[in-house]
């Protein structure tokens, strides 16, 4: 068996529920978030954004800001060179304007000045001279012919000639023969899809602090979920050395996928470089709405055909996704992602990425797995009530299991999808009684999760205490996580490990802290390095004990002679190795690196009970389970946190957020007064089950849980309301406006 | 940009008439602030009224109540004898923003700011609540309904503000009630919303009313039709789909992002049936 999969064993620390090691620091104000670093010298920078969806920018004249005093800088996308890779050009184009301002709200210009009123006034002087263009918002609209063209030139070749121009990719994912499927249904469904684009809404903005020297090095400060990406980037862009850079990340206020790109960090980086002084830039949150990512809008069809006992003959799935105004890959998850949870002999995705004058979509928990699974779930639904079946019993019927061969390649290993339905189907939740104007709505969730490169450090104190260094920003409780996972591998209390995320200088690479990797990557990487340790440890007791190396092993935390003949020797604890070390070899310390394989998918199930008022369209969630596998929960607080937060988020994007355009191409609610996020009091007591089927290619049997639970929210309560009010719902939000439109109470 | 805080209210009257430029004048703040942050709005000067005499004191006055104008919602909200008699004031002023929001925030602020949403409004227009306004040329009182002009647009004259509200003497068998449509639960503004405000006689029917609605034209809208639907009523459903029909008729909103003409025009005519049902129980009517 190789070193890292999963072993069965009795865990003493994982799975307990300690104190949060940034506890304190976060309820009494100390934590150190983006906004909150300050330098000597420090200036204010702030930035110019297009009022327009979609203009050519002729000329910036910056010379009446320059000439403003106290005005240190001024940058604008022509102090940037011109990077030959596409992906890393995109970032670039989107952080600052080249040529075309792209979506209301791109960046044109900053300014670095001495105060933040200096630098507002230096704004209001810069002149862009802009000719407006047409522009095109909607995902239908953009792939119709004659669509304003966003960006000219970003085709590729694997896209059927003929589309709009706005078409940049098409992927396609399945196998065999949806036609012959539908053929052997009794009923067949098709209905088509829409969803707005929605925000991660993180409440923490994004910040940033640059300084440049005149020698060329550079530090940055910023809240992000991954500082060495924001490196490589920053970099990339700068035309720095990695080496030159060192960039330490912040606490960080929510990130849900979306701080794991650049917006404001190179710029500042510039104006830093320029101004020859350190520059804070934080962004409002009107900027955040409009330029920073939200998620992809979508347009989707989906078609499914099943028998009269609730076998699933066939699916396909038609998905146009737009990730705003530069090429998008998410497509290519949600065509993967949407039939996951099935086992089927026939079934297809087909997928377009399209442009619009949007902002550059940045990933949002399971990026493109919400809405396709939402537009599938729908039409499993309506199959279930037209053909008189338990949604249960059909999920059952037809899921995915291990040696399914998924409907987007690989065959599965040991998943937890039948668990998790089966604990649905026995939970009193799914037959509670329900009263006049309520409905149960159920969906099924899907999503890969990542390993990923990763580097871990483990530093054991000649007191007997252990410190972590680890490398990525912790948005879910991972100091936790990680702390009880070195505890239970040495031995030791979990009191005394602590934890930290360190800048880019002190470890190798680390991922972004995405792709629920964390617990499972850094996990892996820790258990490692605390093997590491413990070996070396190991050896030190063999060193005092005059006996062979092998002859020694650990147990609860202390070396022992491995058996009968290794000799006899009183246990000698991590402390008591420790405190010898400096007469020993000197200070021990266990190591990790490795690029993580392995990730095990994550499969959840809600059950939600939803009470429509008729007469106004407004929908309270009543009541909501959820089901889900997560491996092994190391810190269950936060496993159930991950999965709440996760059904929060989603019933805000089913019910009410939306990325609401003008005919203008502007965006009408940048801000949390009319993009609605749900408040405390919209909720109601969120319950979750937790499913521990162990992860084969981790240790502990961890999975990554984040992301799962953002994908059933949407269906479930659109089936829960379509049921209540007695139509089919087919966009999203399920705004009381659309609500009251669908029954027939208002034109 | 200048900063007065008035020590009299002949000082905050002279100041404002005599600036040529933009003013604004602040109390609770809960707008002016925001507006400012937002760079809506640059003033050249703010007078601060909210620590003149009497502006936030509360007192009986002809057997109803006079409230300063720069009470703030959890004032308001305590003060007990006022939210037995105006319930539905009370709870319109106090749905408005947070809780600490509610801590600044003003009824006159609130309709000065001049939103047709706005939540305290509805309620003061049904309520036949009349503001005493001083100004330049001394003081002068007028009704509430006749303050808005329009989204953002008061009928006061340069250097004129709100310094109190008079609430007549309620009859015995009356009250009032408030609604509003949010998406959410709170934290929100209002798309549709309707006061009632009534009297119950001996014989448990409707013997007087008042019917006004928020968010559905330019400014909050009194509508007489609607009040005449339930009078001589115990608000049967005959009387009630008169009401909610005479309340459409009244709409003239608009579509924007917080909703639609159809949407606003629908719920309106809701929220006065159910703001009626309210307010007929607080009256003390059985239906």
């Amino acid at each position: 068996m190789a070193f890292d999969e999963y072993q069965k064993r009795e865990f003493k620390q994982v799975g307990t529920r300690p104190n949060r090691p940034d506890g304190v620091d976060k309820v009494t104000g100390r934590a150190m978030y983006g906004a909150d670093m300050t330098l000597p010298g420090m200036l204010v920078g702030r930035i110019l954004r297009s009022p327009h969806a979609h203009a050519k920018i002729k000329s910036i004249d910056a010379s009446a800001a320059l000439a403003l005093k106290g005005v240190k800088a001024v940058v604008t996308g022509a102090d940037f060179a011109r990077p030959e890779d596409d992906f890393l050009r995109d970032v670039q184009e989107n952080c600052m304007a080249r040529g075309k301002a792209l979506y209301d709200g791109h960046a044109v210009a900053a300014v670095a000045a001495i105060d933040a009123a200096t630098a507002k006034a230096a704004l209001k002087l810069i002149k862009v001279d802009y000719e407006i263009l047409p522009h095109v918002t909607d995902v239908d609209a953009a792939m119709k012919a004659g669509a304003p063209i966003v960006q000219d030139g970003r085709t590729l070749e694997n896209v059927p000639a003929g589309m709009s121009g706005n078409v940049t990719s098409h992927s396609e994912f399945g196998h065999g023969d949806p036609a012959a499927g539908f053929a052997k249904a009794d009923k067949v469904v098709e209905r088509s899809f829409k969803t707005a684009a929605t925000h991660q809404g993180y409440i923490e903005p994004h910040a940033a602090v640059a300084s440049v020297t005149t020698d060329g090095k550079g530090e940055l400060w910023c809240c992000t979920q991954g500082h060495f990406f924001v490196r490589t980037l920053c970099a990339g862009m700068l035309g720095m050395e990695a080496s030159q850079l060192r960039v330490t990340p912040s606490e960080i206020g929510g990130g849900f996928g979306g701080k794991t790109t650049v917006f404001i960090e190179p710029v500042a980086l510039m104006l830093s470089k320029k101004a020859g002084r350190p520059v804070k830039v934080v962004m409002t949150r009107d900027e955040v709405f409009r330029a920073t990512g939200p998620t992809v809008s979508t347009s989707i069809d989906v078609k499914i055909g099943m028998t009269k006992d609730g076998r699933i003959t066939a699916g396909e799935a038609y998905l146009r996704y737009s990730g705003g105004a530069f090429p998008c890959g998410t497509i290519d998850m949600g065509g993967q992602a949407a039939f996951a949870a099935y086992d089927l002999e026939h079934v297809r995705t087909y997928g377009w990425n399209v442009l619009t004058n949007r902002p550059k979509e940045a990933a949002y928990r399971a990026p493109g797995a919400p809405q396709a699974i939402y537009a599938v779930e729908s039409v499993v639904d309506e199959l279930c009530l037209a053909l008189k079946l338990d949604p249960l019993d059909v999920r059952l019927k037809n899921a995915a299991k291990k040696g399914t061969k998924s409907s987007y390649g690989p065959t599965f290993p040991d998943i937890g999808l039948v668990a998790t339905l089966e604990a649905a189907h026995k939970h009193p939740h799914y037959t509670a009684p329900l009263g006049p104007n309520q409905a149960r709505g159920l969906s099924c969730g899907f999503w890969f999760n990542f390993g990923g490169n990763t580097c871990v450090s483990l530093n054991v104190n000649t007191d007997g205490t252990v410190g972590i260094t680890e490398g990525n920003p912790d948005i879910g409780g991972s100091r936790a996580s990680v702390s009880l996972m070195a505890a239970e591998e040495l031995g030791i209390p979990y009191e005394q490990i602590r934890t930290i995320v360190a800048d880019t200088n002190s470890l190798g690479y680390n991922d972004v802290t995405d792709g629920s990797r964390v617990t499972f990557a850094v996990g892996l990487a820790t258990i490692k390095a605390a093997r590491d340790a413990v070996r070396k440890m190991c050896q030190r007791a063999a060193k005092i004990w005059d006996i062979d190396e092998e002859a020694v092993e650990w147990k609860d935390g202390a070396a022992v002679p491995a058996g009968p003949n290794a000799g006899k020797f009183p246990p000698m604890t991590l402390a008591e190795i420790a405190a010898d070390s400096f007469a020993t070899g000197g200070p021990i310390a266990g190591h990790h690196e490795v690029n993580v394989d392995g990730a095990g998918v994550s499969f959840g199930v809600h059950l939600v009970d939803v009470e429509v008022d008729k007469d106004t369209g407004a929908t309270k969630v009543l009541r909501y389970t959820i089901f889900q596998d997560a491996g092994k929960a190391v810190h269950p607080d936060y496993v159930e946190g991950q999965m709440q937060g996760g059904a929060v988020q989603g019933i805000g994007w089913a019910l009410n957020e939306e990325y609401i355009y003008g005919k203008d191409g502007r965006l009408q609610n940048a801000g949390f007064l009319d993009y609605r996020i749900p408040v405390a009091s919209d909720l109601p007591p969120i319950e979750t089950v937790i499913l521990e089927i162990p992860n084969p290619g981790h240790p502990y049997g961890v999975r990554g849980v984040g992301e799962t639970p953002i994908v059933p929210p949407l269906a479930a309560i659109s089936n829960a309301v379509s049921r209540a009010i007695g139509t089919r719902m087919c966009e999203l939000p399920m705004s009381p406006p659309r609500i009251l439109k669908a029954i027939g109470t208002t034109a | 940009m200048r900063y007065l805080a008035a020590q009299s209210v002949a000082e905050a009257a002279k100041a404002l008439a005599a600036e040529a430029g933009v003013t604004r004048i602040l109390s609770g703040g809960t707008d002016v602030l925001v507006q400012l942050k937002a760079g809506m709005v640059e003033p050249d000067l703010i007078v601060d009224v909210k620590k003149l005499p009497g502006m936030r004191e509360i007192r009986a006055e002809a057997g109803g109540f006079r409230v300063g104008a720069a009470v703030a919602g959890a004032e308001l909200g305590e003060h007990k004898a006022f939210c037995a008699a105006w319930p539905g004031v009370a709870e319109g002023f106090q749905l408005i923003g947070s809780t600490q929001v509610q801590g600044r925030a003003t009824m006159a602020g609130n309709l000065c700011n001049a939103s047709p949403a706005a939540d305290s409004v509805p309620a003061l227009v049904a309520g036949g609540v009349v503001a005493r306004i001083a100004g330049p040329d001394g003081e002068r009182d007028l009704a509430v309904v006749d303050i808005p002009a329009g989204p953002g647009r008061t009928n006061l004259k340069k250097g004129e503000f709100i310094t109190s509200f008079l609430f007549p003497a309620r009859a015995k068998g009356a009250s009032d009630a408030y609604l509003r449509f949010i998406p959410r639960t709170e934290m929100d503004i209002a798309v549709s919303s309707a006061a009632v405000n009534l009297t119950i006689g001996a014989d448990g029917k409707v013997s007087a009313a008042e019917v006004a609605l928020g968010a559905v034209a330019p400014t909050v809208v009194r509508v007489p039709e609607a009040a005449k639907a339930i009078i001589g009523t115990k608000l049967d459903d005959a009387a009630l789909a008169a009401m909610a029909k005479a309340c459409e008729a009244a709409c003239n909103p608009i579509d924007d992002k917080r909703g639609t003409i159809a949407f606003r025009t629908h719920t309106a005519g809701v929220l006065a049936c159910r703001a009626a049902h309210i307010a007929y129980e607080r009256a003390g009517g059985k239906a």
